[in-house]
């Protein structure tokens, strides 16, 4: 190999893809915008074109339960953006992780997921989805050996968020799809923090990405949705785990995915099933609104994190702080993987312990005024939360130690405001705190 | 469906249908670093409308064992080795780039088995740009990056895929890194040093099919092949899909169907 002699013409930038990929100009009124087709079916042309849409021998749209033209231009930017081979949009990041689940695994199935997860990611996989048989073993996202040790017969997906919730341990992609690979399974990735602006997982060898779109990708919080992405790299019949993609389909007449779409199995047998059967399909004015976000990702996502090492840095110094927890920090145990796999930024949600716990915490949060109290991240504004009274309520004192969540951790989702506002806000906070350990002591 | 042939394996798509040889034959062939999945529409469609289906991996790639074939012509001949195994006697033969010049040859050498023909991407002669041959010896990914790059015209580049949420870029992109070492440039040697047999020889109905923003098989190669069939005395149609590239299969499924089903229907 002489790699210094070799070079392919490069293609569309990311800024280019983040504003055109997917959509052209409306053939039919020359809409430059992505017009929304708020339409719940589509006209055939003809009997014979209609037959053949059902056979999957046409492309176009038959219903929007399983497939829209906004949406579908949602599908196909978020495919480009993440250098994968589709996508499928989803009334929730949690129906995009259901989706991508019930596609591979059946009663009986085994999943092998990171602890430090959004609480709704571990409700759905250690309360829910076992009652319908398929059970998790929860591991520690900085141990991929543990990963490999929870591999079992019937394991059928080993998962991790990019950054964990909200401890924000970087998920060591390229090294857990390699023990994901070597045990011949897919590595599904929760890059939901990052965004593929900051960290494209299936070029760090991940199998699948899921996307909470409500956050960054939209970037405005006002709507929800989710993203399931196919990396098209995954091979689904040398594994032999997966007759789902594998054995004849008797819901498809005998179609057998893996053999007929090849890179495109997966995520074809999502939609031709899991959309068309559990029905959780995106809005198009949804789709329409995360692409009005999209469009601005990148400008968004620097700004994001210029603004969040200003803040870290202010945390940092401050003597109300008893830590911050940051991947860019020297003391953050994942600095240097960060740094490799997230070069532009790790992100714009962190958490920091303030001196005096449970009850700091409530002063702090209640003194605030340009940050808002809310249950969500990666609005355009800067948001502010206690996890172990909101998120994470459901998880006890051990389990919250375990997935490395304090009593007064606060987590914050930096936003899009003049830092120095942000800064001004949060000493409000951080004067209350003081005043109450002043009063303590 | 899997039979043998020269003592491998030979992985054939059939529509999702199950072969039924007594049904009028339809022969696709893919393109260099690919497989029978670029197929799957077209064959799907033919094998619900009645048609026996043959959609084979070449050998060396896709689910085919064996080695890759070093010539057009060596391809050619092992396509009339897996009919005759398949007791197919008559075909209407498709192809895409590669697989166009494998289908032109082996109609030229057997015209008695073939009822229609359908080139898409074709070029005769079809020299293969020097920088991606050598980046393919080297099993270098370039090569892949290079002809997904210039198969896509730069409306395909931003995608506007007809098939929902399908990002045709990347997909192509899978599909030539599935292919095992040494394939991908073998397949380029064998279009490169194609040495195209007399049109005299094609004695069916021929459609050529090109992309009007093909760069690696500009329209005008394509052209070109359909005067030398008309002067030849071929009954020949070109068909030229408005802004398409060289992935035309992915760029233009629905055009490409609809002009399947005048050539071969």
């Amino acid at each position: 190999m002489t790699d210094k002699t070799h070079q392919a013409p490069p293609g569309p930038g990311f800024s280019t893809l983040s504003l055109h990929a997917g959509q052209r100009p409306d053939p039919t009124t020359g809409a430059r915008a992505t017009p929304i087709y708020q339409s719940a079916s589509f006209v055939f042309p003809d009997a014979e074109f209609a037959a053949g849409l059902f056979n999957i021998e046409r492309a176009g749209h038959v219903y929007s339960r399983l497939s829209n033209p906004t949406n579908a231009v949602l599908e196909e930017r978020i495919a480009a953006l993440d250098g994968a081979v589709g996508a499928i949009a989803t009334a929730s990041g949690q129906a995009a992780m259901h989706l991508a689940v019930t596609t591979i695994c059946s009663a009986g199935d085994h999943i092998v997921a990171s602890r430090s997860l959004y609480g709704g990611t571990h409700n759905l996989l250690e309360y829910t989805l076992p009652r319908f048989g398929i059970e998790t073993t929860f591991v520690d996202p900085r141990d991929p050996a543990a990963f490999a040790a929870a591999v079992r017969d019937n394991t059928k997906l080993l998962f991790g968020e990019i950054l964990g919730n909200p401890g924000l341990e970087v998920l060591n992609v390229p090294v857990v799809a390699d023990v994901a690979h070597q045990a011949g399974l897919p590595l599904m990735v929760d890059a939901t923090f990052s965004t593929p602006y900051l960290c494209r997982p299936i070029e760090f060898g991940a199998d699948l990405v899921v996307h909470s779109a409500t956050k960054f990708l939209s970037g405005h919080g006002v709507v929800i949705g989710g993203l399931l992405v196919d990396g098209g790299s995954f091979d689904w019949e040398a594994s032999k785990r997966f007759p789902t993609l594998t054995e004849p389909y008797d819901g498809f007449h005998d179609l057998v995915f893996a053999e007929e779409f090849g890179p495109q199995a997966f995520i074809t047998r999502a939609r031709k099933e899991g959309l068309r059967d559990f029905g959780a399909c995106m809005a198009p004015m949804t789709a329409f609104q995360i692409l009005q976000g999209l469009e601005t990702l990148p400008l968004r996502m620097s700004r994001h994190v210029a603004n969040t090492r200003e803040v870290v840095a202010f945390l940092q110094d401050h003597p109300a702080v008893a830590s911050v927890s940051y991947p860019e920090l020297d003391e953050h145990p994942d600095r240097a993987l960060a740094a490799e796999l997230l070069p532009l930024g790790v992100g714009a949600v962190f958490a920091f312990e303030l001196k005096g716990a449970r009850e700091a915490g409530r002063a702090f949060i209640e003194s605030l005024e340009l940050f808002s109290h809310l249950a969500n991240v990666g609005d355009a504004k800067s948001l502010v939360i206690h996890p172990a009274s909101t998120t994470h309520h459901r998880m006890d004192a051990a389990a919250l130690k375990a997935a490395g969540i304090g009593e007064g951790l606060i987590r914050l989702s930096i936003g899009l405001e003049d830092a120095s506002d942000l800064v001004a806000d949060l000493s409000r906070g951080l004067r209350r705190v003081t005043k109450l350990l002043a009063a303590k002591s | 469906m899997r039979t043998t042939v020269a003592g491998s394996e030979v992985f054939i798509g059939t529509g999702s249908r199950a072969f039924d040889r007594a049904l009028p034959g339809i022969v696709f062939l893919h393109g260099a670093g690919m497989d029978h999945t670029v197929w799957v529409m077209a064959a799907r469609h033919f094998a619900r409308k009645g048609f026996c289906v043959v959609a084979p991996d070449l050998p060396g790639h896709g689910r085919s064992g064996g080695q890759p074939l070093a010539s057009v012509e060596a391809m050619a001949d092992w396509l009339g080795e897996l009919l005759a195994v398949l007791g197919v006697t008559e075909a209407r033969v498709v192809g895409h780039s590669l697989g166009a010049l494998i289908a032109y040859t082996f109609c030229a050498g057997q015209p008695e088995l073939c009822r229609r023909l359908v080139l898409l991407g074709m070029s005769a002669p079809m020299p293969v740009a020097a920088a991606m041959l050598a980046a393919a010896q080297d099993d270098h990914p370039a090569a892949f990056e290079m002809a997904n790059t210039w198969s896509h015209s730069q409306r395909g580049k931003l995608g506007g895929n007809e098939t929902p949420g399908m990002w045709m870029f990347s997909t192509g992109q899978r599909l030539m890194e599935r292919t095992l070492p040494g394939v991908f440039h073998a397949d380029l040697v064998a279009c490169n040093t194609f040495d195209p047999p007399a049109a005299e020889t094609i004695g069916c109905p021929v459609m050529v099919i090109a992309g009007s923003a093909d760069q690696m098989t500009p329209p005008a190669r394509g052209r070109s092949v359909v005067a030398d069939l008309e002067q030849a005395g071929c009954c020949v149609e070109l068909v030229e899909l408005p802004g398409s590239g060289h992935a035309m299969i992915s760029e233009c499924p629905n055009a490409v169907l609809d002009s399947l089903i005048r050539a071969l229907t």
